[in-house]
C-alpha cells in the first residue's frame, strides 16, 4: 500500500520535475541516441548476415550492371542471364565439365632422314574436360586426337587436399619424371619433343600411363618450395601385373628475387620385369629452370632457361645398355606478342648406343591469348652419321575455358 | 635463469598470438588492403599479385603455395580476372579450407555493383572479355565498403569470438571511408563530364563514380594490344573531339600512349588501378587520394 502511494507521490510531483528542466534538449538527446542505437543495430545485423534496415544504395536498372543488391545477408538477385540453348533443361548444363579445344597444326620442309614424318599434318587436337567431381575430388581428362587416331593423353582424379598435407592422384598420367615429361604439347616451348625425350623416356609419348601418385609439401627453411612426390605406373603399357614403374621426385623452388626464380628437381625411376635382370629400367634425371620475368613489364620480357639431364640403364634379355642424354633451352619474350629461343640437344639411344645431336632456333607470334605460330629451324646429326635440317611451322589455337595445366 | 625463463614465455605468448589470427591470402593488394582494414591484428594476409603487375597474368609460382596451404581464407576478385593462374594454384595448394565453394573461398563480386555485364552473345571475337562483367570493380569506394562488409562478415563466421572485433573494424572504416568520399567527390566534382580515353577497360566504376567520361581505349579490344590502324583512328579521333587526357595503367607498354599524346597534345596520365602501384599507396584510401589528386591536377591544369 505504501508502495502505490509512492508512486502516485512521484507521478504527480514529475511532470513538475520535468517541467523545471529543459523539454526540448532532452528529447533532441533521445532522438540523437535513439538513431545512434539504430545505427548500431544496423551494424550488427550486417555482420550477423541479417537484412540491413536502411539499404543505401539503390539496384540499377541497367542490363549491364549485376548490382549485389539487395545488401549483405539477403539472397543476391541473378544477374542478367546469358541465353540457354536448349531450351530450359538446358539449365543442368551447369554441371558439365569446362570444355576446351586446343588444335596443333604442323607443317614441314626439308628432309628428315632418320624420323620421316607427313609434309603437313593436324599434328593433335586435345579436348580437356575437367570439373570438380564432389567435395572431395576434381577430375581431368585430356583426349588427344591425332592422326593415328583417339587416345587418352592423360585422365585421372585428384583429391587435392587429403589429410596430412597429401595430394593424391589416380588414372593415366604423364610421370613426374623430370620437366618435359609432364608437359602436354600446347604447353611445350617447341614444335617436337627434345632427342633426349624421343630416346630414353619412352618416345614422343614421354612416360604416361595407369597409375597412382602421391605428393607432398615438404618443411624447407628460407622461403624454399620443397615438394616430394611418389608414384607408381604400369611399365610402358605391359599388361603383367607385376611390371611396374616406380617414379620419384623431388622439387625445390626458391625465388631469387622478385622477377627471378629458380627451379631445381631430381627425378627416379625404377622399373621391374621379371622377364629381364632386376632392374628392367633404372633412370636417373636432373632439371633446372631459371625464369626471369620483371613484373612491372610482366606481359612484354620475360626469360626461360631449361636444362634436363638424364641417366638412364636398360637391361634386355641379352645386355644392358647404359645411356645419357640432355639439352639445354632458352627463350627469351622481346615483346608483349614475340619471343625467340634456340636449344641445344644431344642423347644416346639406348639400341646400339648411337648418339644423336640437335640444335633448333624458333621464333613465335602470338596474336592472342588463343592463338600462336611458331616456327622452328631444325639440325639434327642423327647417330648414322646423316643430317637432317628442317623447318616446322606449327600453328596453335583454343577454344573455351582451358584450365591451367599443374607447373 | 629468470631471463631465460622470461624470453620462452615472451616467445610461447608471441607463437599463440600469431596462432590465434587468421590466415589470409587475397589475389590483389586492394583486397589485401580492405583485409588489413577490417581484419586489424587479428588477421594475416598476404597478396599474389603485386599493385603493379597486371592482375590478369600472374605467374602460378610454387613459392605462391607456401602461404596458400596454410590460409584460413582466400580472397578473389573473380569475373575470370585471376583464370588463367589461380584455379592451378589452388588445386595444388592441399589446403581444403580455401577449395572452391568450402569456407575459407571468398569471391567478393557477389558483394559488389558490377558493370559492363555481357547482355548478348559473347565471342573471343570481342578480344579478351569478361562475360561476366568488369573485374575491376573495387575502384569505385562503394564497392570498397561492400568488398570490406564482405570480409568482416566471412572473418566472423570464421573466427566467431571475434565478430565484435571485426564488426567495429568495418564501423570504423565505413566512417573513414565516408570522410574520404566526401574529400574526393568534392575534388573530382569540378571535372564531371570530362571526357578521356583509357589504355584498358579498367576504370568503369571509377569513372562512373566520379562522372567521367571514357569515349575510347588504345587497345582495339580488350587484351589486344594496340595495332597501327587502330593508334590512326584514336589520334584522329582525339584531335576532332578535343580530348586532353589519357590514362594508362602502370604495367603497359607507354610507347603507344605517349606517340598519340605527342601527336594530339593529348595528356598521357599513369593511374593506379591498384594500392602498391607506387611505393607510397600503401592502403585504400591512399589509392584514392593518389588517383584523385593526380587527376584533379591534371584536369585543372588541361581545361
Amino acid at each position: 500500500m505504501r508502495v502505490v502511494a509512492a508512486m502516485i507521490g512521484i507521478l504527480f510531483l514529475l511532470p513538475g520535475h520535468i517541467r523545471g528542466q529543459d523539454v526540448s534538449e532532452l528529447l533532441a538527446r533521445m532522438k540523437s541516441m535513439e538513431a545512434r542505437i539504430q545505427t548500431l543495430e544496423a551494424e550488427v545485423r550486417a555482420l550477423r548476415g541479417k537484412p540491413e534496415a536502411p539499404a543505401p544504395l539503390t539496384a540499377s536498372t541497367d542490363p549491364q550492371v549485376r548490382s549485389a543488391e539487395p545488401l549483405p545477408g539477403v539472397q543476391l538477385a541473378p544477374g542478367p542471364q546469358l541465353p540457354y540453348y536448349g531450351g530450359q533443361a538446358a539449365a543442368a548444363k551447369i554441371f558439365n565439365p569446362d570444355l576446351s579445344v586446343i588444335g596443333t597444326f604442323l607443317g614441314a620442309a626439308g628432309n628428315p632422314r632418320v624420323r620421316p614424318g607427313p609434309s603437313f599434318q593436324m599434328r593433335e587436337t586435345e579436348v580437356a574436360l575437367q570439373a570438380i567431381v564432389d567435395p572431395y575430388a576434381r577430375a581431368d581428362f585430356f583426349l588427344s586426337f591425332g592422326h593415328q587416331g583417339v587416345e587418352l593423353e592423360e585422365g585421372y582424379l585428384t583429391f587435392p587436399a587429403l589429410p596430412g598435407g597429401f595430394q593424391a592422384k589416380a588414372g593415366k598420367m604423364r610421370a613426374a619424371f623430370g620437366r618435359v615429361n609432364t608437359m602436354h604439347l600446347d604447353t611445350l616451348p617447341w614444335t617436337d619433343r627434345p632427342l633426349v625425350t624421343q630416346n630414353l623416356l619412352g618416345g614422343e609419348e614421354g612416360i604416361s600411363d595407369a597409375g597412382l601418385a602421391v605428393s607432398r609439401i615438404l618443411p624447407a627453411p628460407g622461403g624454399v618450395f620443397l615438394e616430394g612426390a611418389g608414384q607408381f605406373y604400369r611399365l610402358f603399357g605391359s599388361e603383367r601385373r607385376s611390371d611396374v614403374l616406380a617414379v620419384g621426385r623431388l622439387r625445390g623452388f626458391r625465388d631469387v628475387s622478385e622477377s627471378t626464380n629458380v627451379d631445381l628437381g631430381f627425378s627416379f625411376g625404377h622399373g621391374s620385369s621379371p622377364e629381364v635382370p632386376s632392374p628392367a629400367l633404372r633412370l636417373y634425371g636432373m632439371d633446372a629452370t631459371v625464369r626471369w620475368k620483371p613484373l612491372r613489364r610482366a606481359i612484354y620480357r620475360s626469360f626461360i632457361g631449361r636444362t634436363e639431364l638424364v641417366w638412364a640403364r636398360a637391361a634386355q634379355p641379352e645386355e644392358t645398355a647404359r645411356a645419357f642424354g640432355y639439352y639445354v633451352s632458352g627463350e627469351y619474350q622481346f615483346g608483349r606478342r614475340w619471343s625467340a629461343g634456340a636449344r641445344f640437344d644431344r642423347s644416346e639411344r639406348y639400341e646400339r648406343l648411337l648418339r644423336d645431336t640437335g640444335g633448333s632456333l624458333l621464333l613465335t607470334y602470338r596474336p592472342s591469348e588463343f592463338s600462336q605460330l611458331r616456327g622452328q629451324l631444325r639440325r639434327t646429326r642423327y647417330g648414322e652419321r646423316v643430317t637432317a635440317n628442317e623447318l616446322l611451322f606449327q600453328l596453335q589455337f583454343s577454344l573455351g575455358v582451358h584450365g591451367a595445366h599443374p607447373f | 635463469m629468470r631471463i631465460r625463463f622470461s624470453w620462452i614465455l615472451l616467445a610461447l605468448t608471441l607463437a599463440a598470438s600469431a596462432a590465434d589470427r587468421v590466415s589470409v591470402v587475397t589475389t590483389t593488394e586492394d583486397l589485401a588492403a580492405i583485409a588489413r582494414e577490417v581484419g586489424g591484428d587479428h588477421v594475416a594476409v598476404n597478396a599474389i599479385a603485386r599493385g603493379y603487375q597486371d592482375p590478369h597474368f600472374v605467374e602460378p609460382k610454387p613459392s605462391f603455395l607456401l602461404n596458400l596451404q596454410r590460409a584460413d581464407l582466400l580472397i578473389l576478385v573473380g569475373l575470370q580476372l585471376e583464370t588463367g593462374w589461380l584455379h592451378a594454384l589452388i588445386n595444388q595448394s592441399r589446403n581444403k579450407r580455401i577449395q572452391v565453394g568450402a569456407g575459407g573461398y571468398l569471391d567478393v563480386s557477389s558483394a559488389a555493383e558490377i558493370l559492363e555485364v555481357a547482355t548478348g552473345p559473347v565471342t573471343r571475337a570481342g578480344g579478351d572479355v569478361h562475360p561476366l562483367g568488369n573485374p575491376h570493380y573495387w575502384l569505385d569506394p562503394e564497392n570498397g565498403r561492400r568488398i570490406a562488409r564482405a570480409i568482416a562478415q566471412r572473418l566472423s563466421q570464421l573466427q566467431p569470438n571475434d565478430a565484435g572485433y571485426f564488426s567495429q573494424r568495418f564501423a570504423e572504416f565505413d566512417r573513414r571511408l565516408r570522410d574520404a568520399e566526401k574529400r574526393w567527390d568534392a575534388a573530382m566534382a569540378p571535372y564531371r563530364g570530362r571526357r578521356v580515353v583509357t589504355y584498358h577497360r579498367s576504370w568503369p566504376n571509377f569513372v562512373r563514380r566520379f562522372g567521367l567520361d571514357v569515349v575510347d581505349y588504345v587497345e582495339p579490344k580488350p587484351g589486344i594490344p594496340p595495332t597501327p590502324s587502330h593508334t590512326l583512328k584514336l589520334i584522329q579521333r582525339i584531335k576532332a573531339e578535343n580530348i586532353k587526357v589519357i590514362l594508362v595503367e602502370p604495367y603497359f607498354d607507354l610507347r603507344t600512349p605517349e606517340s598519340i599524346a605527342r601527336q594530339t597534345g593529348a595528356e598521357m596520365v599513369i593511374l593506379l588501378p591498384s594500392v602498391g602501384g607506387v611505393k607510397e599507396v600503401k592502403d585504400y584510401f591512399q589509392l584514392f587520394d593518389y588517383n584523385v589528386t593526380l587527376l584533379a591536377g591534371v584536369f585543372a591544369r588541361v581545361k
